[in-house]
């Protein structure tokens, strides 16, 4: 074969036209081996440089070069064009409904009781309180008799307390989380800052309002100079947190063995004065039976129902809800803050 | 307790313009609850007159007898009614309607035509006035109601009626004297205490009418027995006292009945009159002791307990003293001579009495708050006066037996006001209010007042006491709020980050917590097969319902019943878990002694309270039917089984730290094939996998329904959790495919793997699991993963390992390595 710039020429634009011809990557593959491959008009030309004399080498090896380094290019550009062409043809042939319902597992959730009890801890903790725990089972020495609630007291009846048996061990489900707070002042010396959230026993009748079952949350703080002051102070705190800054509170007075002071505090909240719990400065008597210096210290004790704050703040209406376990009310709540 | 403001008016002047908010609120602010204002009269427009009945025509033509009633309504002409009821004769005085008055239920009054006649007015009943709920007749008044009088005045129509919740501490506010005393107090009023105008010396203590003695001397400390005759049996009760009765929610009775309810209501003191011709001898206040029945004014005949309180005659008891009077000696209408009693009671003994026989009484409820013991002479007193005032009665003569007790005086700081409300108070506004409640002071020592609380405050005993009666009085209002700080490094503990983190950890794979009632029934027991310490219940003495007498021994009982209510609600494939405490009867529990509350327990007296208390741990619990992935448009899910189960316990052990350990178990009410133990140590913490076919079957739950419960309390707790270094050289991974016999359990084979493996194992997977092999075989495929902190592990080494590890599993578990 001899060599010819019009052959090389020819050979080139054959080449360029066939790699603008293809349609896709498969004919462009079938092109390269063709015009740019070993057996390509191209690559003869170039591989018969070597027989040539230096002179015409030189020549004809700058036209041959040129050449190919035009077919390359244009083969590079061509197969990247297809390649996005392939890319996005097959993009779309996988495209899917994005709005079809989520593959996944069960939703869970923590009672809303649990949700707001961790919140009133957190909430105290951060004011340099411990969450302190008793049994709900509970003696009665610890819940009535240290709180000043002799044996004669009317709440140590039959119709508001769940006795156990046998009756000569003097236990009952407790009435109130009172005795940890009792527990706590024997255990340690003062100061004292505890939170009690638990379990709480009384004989109602389950109805929208009531259970005989529920959730109590009661403060304790004994420490030298502490006053109602303190005590209201408290109370505000503690009030804002669940209900809001602008909720106003008010003290009314009112009668607990274990408190004298006694009040019952109200919160104003969505338009109304509303019970929210009770609390007073603690009844000496109270520190006596824990052996407490009452020439030196002092405390005060409050104590609300969980179930009654709940309600409230989210408007739930109907108590058998909270304690009947149907996973479409807790779900609703979820894991975190509520 | 009600009360109208027209008797509180009597002993201190209310502003007659005070509105409904400024009552309520004068209540609250010291203390005392209001459950309801009534304004009544407001509904009513008049003309309201006193009638006189003149002619009384009866029409008989209707489906009812019916009466054309002529009336003298002081107008100078007669004028006819018609009128539907008949408990009325000419010359009766009753209450006339007349033409243009309103009545309550905006029905007005015209003259119209009915029953064939022009009826010109109406005649009213106390229901149509709402004056009470007496429909039986149209009201008849006494006979010197002046005619064509306006008779919304003679009835007290307008008025308020204040309901309020009297505390426990506050018996003498039980009547009108101490709830006057208290909103005087609270608005600044001056105040007239009625007792004051009670002469009771004019009434002789003699031997001449009814003796009487306190026999028990714990039973009351004083009591008068005051004797009268000549009662008029045709005296009727006047207006004023029955519409007051009846505004304090009463009803008027009799006479005789209704002037001791009125002192009642007025001064606090419960009276009770004996028909003095059925009381043979003297009173006695004793205990029952021998004596079994009396018949109570309420017609029930009563079992006595020998510890009841009663008043007995010679021949027995007549009276549960201070809780109800008997029927033997009840007052009658032929009834002319009285003993009446007044006695201060101790007040334990009366709520005994009244506990014992569920019998709260007007009389109980006031004397079981602790009456004004100074008030059996006195209100007696005025009963008397009532009684020869209204009933033309004459005073026999009184006998009394013991004396009245007072609450001691209190040694008073002042000072301890400021101290304990948080806020300056002077002396003076202490002096001032201390006085107000009734308190005489002597004030010499400015530092230790003397101070002697009045008659009917036997609460104010302590200097707190009286604190807090002037803080209630100052207003708690006055106080500046004050945000006191605590302790520093106040945190949770590691138990109660640890049950919080567990609950959370739940929650967010898809379980939802419930709080079950603790309070199961001996049949879900029984169905679950507990067994051992799980079917040694605590028991209630008084449950809720005597179906559910028993305290949970385990969190699956109320779990599954949870569950089984989801089901029933159309929830699908529920997964419950709570977090809860259990009890067991498992310890022998003593006779709990007295324990003093005067000062601390000795350590032997706590020592024995607490360990009284029986341990409670915490367990976690929780039940699952169904899909853990659920079905959808994808296709199938995937059901939670017994695997999923095990693991879910499993992971929540781990999670805290330790390390726990699995073998196969056989505990009810799980599948006895399907239920693994779970231990850190030899500690048992937990049991998971699938129901038991027949519990399934027996609570109506989907097949293959799992449940898992971790006894959280006994999980033990470790000091911090240090770091565990991190290797950053190449993993190398060797694959061993093992036979063993298919009882082996592949805990066993991957412990003894972990064993031979050697310091560099860094994990260890079973990928596949193979029972088709026959010969009683099963082929378990292990992928094991080895790094060195330091090098690049070679192939010997590893390879060194895997044989080290298969000849563990060999000799352990004789397990053989698959070709």
């Amino acid at each position: 074969m001899s060599l010819s710039p019009d052959l090389i020429s020819a050979a080139t634009d054959a080449a360029l036209v066939a790699i603008a011809s293809a349609a896709d990557l498969e004919e462009l593959k079938q092109v390269k081996i063709e015009h740019i491959g070993d057996r390509s008009e191209l690559a003869k030309a170039n591989q018969s440089l070597g027989k040539m004399d230096p002179t015409a080498r030189a020549e004809f090896g700058k036209v041959i070069g040129m050449a190919r380094g035009k077919v390359n290019a244009a083969f590079a550009a061509r197969e990247l064009e297809l390649a996005a062409e392939r890319d996005a043809r097959i993009l779309e042939e996988e495209r899917v409904d994005v709005t079809l319902p989520g593959r996944r597992t069960q939703k869970g959730g923590l009672h809303p009781l649990t949700i707001l009890t961790n919140e009133i801890s957190d909430l105290f903790v951060g004011l340099g309180y411990s969450v302190a725990e008793g049994p709900e089972l509970e003696s009665e020495w610890l819940n009535f008799d240290a709180l000043n609630m002799p044996a004669d007291h009317p709440a140590r009846t039959m119709q508001d307390t769940f006795f156990v048996e046998p009756l000569t061990a003097k236990l009952v489900m407790r009435t109130h989380t009172s005795p940890v707070q009792v527990r706590t002042m024997l255990s340690e010396e003062p100061p004292i800052y505890v939170i009690c959230p638990g379990r709480t026993y009384r004989a109602d009748e389950l109805d929208a309002t009531h259970t005989p079952v529920f959730g109590q949350v009661e403060g304790l703080v004994i420490d030298r100079g502490i006053t109602m002051a303190d005590l209201k102070g408290t109370l505000d705190h503690f009030a804002q947190a669940m209900f809001g800054l602008d909720v106003k509170t008010r003290l009314r007075p009112s009668f607990f063995p274990f408190t004298e002071p006694s009040a019952e505090v109200d919160f104003f909240f969505q338009g109304r004065w509303m019970e929210w719990g009770g609390c007073g400065m603690v009844n000496p008597k109270v520190l006596q039976a824990c052996g407490i210096d009452t020439t030196q210290f002092s405390g005060f004790a409050f104590g609300m129902g969980l179930e009654r704050t709940l309600m409230v703040r989210h408007g739930i209406s109907d108590m058998h809800d909270i304690v009947e376990g149907d996973v479409r009310f807790t779900r609703h709540y979820g894991t975190g803050q509520i | 307790m009600k009360i109208p403001l027209s008797w509180l008016r009597e002993f201190t002047a209310i502003p007659l313009d005070i509105s409904v908010a400024e009552i309520e609120d004068a209540f609250v602010r010291v203390g005392f609850e209001v459950e309801s204002i009534d304004v009544l009269g407001g509904d009513i427009q008049g003309p309201l007159v006193v009638a006189q009945v003149l002619s009384i025509e009866e029409l008989t033509e209707h489906k009812k007898p019916i009466r054309y009633v002529g009336l003298d309504c002081g107008e100078g002409q007669t004028r006819f009614v018609i009128c539907g009821a008949r408990n009325f004769s000419v010359g009766d005085r009753v209450v006339a309607a007349l033409p243009g008055a309103i009545l309550p239920g905006d029905f007005a009054i015209s003259a119209r035509e009915t029953y064939g006649r022009i009826s010109d007015g109406m005649i009213c009943s106390a229901r149509e006035l709402r004056i009470s709920d007496d429909h039986t007749g149209i009201i008849i008044l006494p006979a010197d109601a002046a005619i064509g009088a306006d008779a919304t005045q003679l009835l007290e129509v307008n008025d308020v009626v204040v309901d309020l919740s009297i505390l426990a501490d506050r018996g003498y506010a039980l009547s009108a004297r101490g709830l006057a005393r208290e909103v005087a107090s609270s608005l600044g009023l001056p105040y007239t205490d009625p007792v004051h105008l009670v002469d009771s010396s004019k009434y002789e203590i003699n031997n001449a009418g009814v003796q009487v003695s306190i026999d028990d001397k714990s039973a009351a400390s004083v009591i008068y027995m005051r004797t009268i005759s000549n009662f008029d049996l045709t005296a009727q009760t006047p207006l004023w006292m029955s519409r007051r009765i009846e505004k304090c929610g009463m009803r008027s009775i009799s006479l005789a009945v209704d002037i001791t309810n009125y002192v009642m209501l007025e001064l606090g003191q419960p009276l009770h009159a004996f028909d003095r011709d059925k009381v043979s001898g003297s009173l006695h206040i004793r205990r029952a002791n021998d004596d079994t029945f009396l018949t109570t004014l309420d017609g029930q005949k009563r079992q006595l307990d020998p510890d009841d309180l009663v008043v007995a005659d010679e021949a027995g008891p007549l009276a549960l003293a201070g809780t109800m009077g008997g029927e033997s000696s009840e007052v009658t209408s032929s009834t002319t001579s009285i003993a009446l009693e007044a006695a201060r009671f101790d007040p334990i003994s009366i709520a005994r009495n009244s506990r014992r026989h569920k019998l709260s009484s007007e009389a109980s409820r006031r004397l079981e708050r602790a009456v004004d013991p100074s008030l059996a002479e006195l209100a007696s007193a005025r009963a008397v006066d009532l009684f020869i005032q209204l009933g033309g009665a004459s005073h026999i003569g009184s006998a009394k037996d013991g004396e009245p007790r007072y609450a001691p005086i209190i040694s008073f700081d002042p000072h301890y006001v400021s101290t304990l409300l948080g806020t300056e108070i002077s002396a003076a506004t202490v002096a001032e209010k201390l006085l107000v409640i009734g308190c005489d002071l002597d004030q010499s020592n400015p530092d230790s007042w003397k101070v002697d609380p009045p008659s009917w405050r036997s609460d104010l005993v302590h200097p707190a006491d009286l604190v807090e009666e002037v803080g209630r009085l100052v207003g708690y209002d006055k106080i500046t709020p004050r945000l006191p700080i605590g302790k520093k490094g106040a945190r949770l503990t590691q138990a109660q980050s640890r049950k919080r983190n567990l609950g959370l950890m739940l929650a967010n794979v898809g379980f939802t917590e419930v709080m079950n009632s603790p309070f199961v029934s001996p049949e879900i027991n029984d169905l679950l097969g507990f067994e051992g310490d799980r079917a040694k219940a605590f028991r209630i003495a008084n449950p809720m319902s005597e179906d559910f007498p028993l305290l949970r021994t385990h969190l699956l009982p109320g779990l599954l019943i949870a569950l089984q209510r989801n089901l029933g609600r159309g929830a699908k494939d529920p997964a419950l878990f709570e977090i809860g405490t259990i009890f067991r009867n498992t310890t022998q529990l003593a006779v709990a002694e007295e324990v003093p509350t005067s000062s601390r327990p000795t350590d032997a007296q706590l020592a024995q309270i607490y360990q009284g208390v029986p341990q409670q741990p915490i367990h976690i619990g929780a039940v699952v039917a169904g899909n853990t992935q659920l079905d959808g448009w994808w296709g199938k899910g995937r059901a939670f089984d017994w695997s999923d189960a095990i693991s879910m316990a499993v992971r929540l052990v781990e999670e805290t730290g330790n390390t726990p350990r699995v073998i196969a178990s056989n505990l009810a009410p799980w599948h006895t094939g399907r239920c693994a133990e779970i231990l850190v140590g030899d500690v048992v913490v937990g049991h998971a996998g699938e129901l038991h076919p027949r519990v399934v079957t027996a609570l109506n739950l989907p097949a293959r329904s799992c449940a898992f419960v971790v006894v959280l309390s006994a999980i033990p707790f470790h000091e911090v959790n240090r770091a565990v270094p991190v290797w950053t050289m190449p993993a190398a991974i060797q694959d061993i495919s093992l036979i063993v016999d298919h009882d082996v359990p592949a805990a066993d084979v991957e412990a003894a793997l972990i064993a031979g493996a050697g310091e560099l194992l860094e994990s260890i997977q079973l990928f596949d699991r193979y029972d088709q092999l026959g010969d009683g075989k099963v082929s378990l495929a292990y992928s094991l993963t080895f790094r060195a902190p330091d090098r690049t592990l070679t192939a010997a080494e590893v390879s060194e390992f895997r044989t080290s590890a298969a000849a563990s599993a060999l000799e352990k578990c004789g397990a053989v390595v698959r070709v």
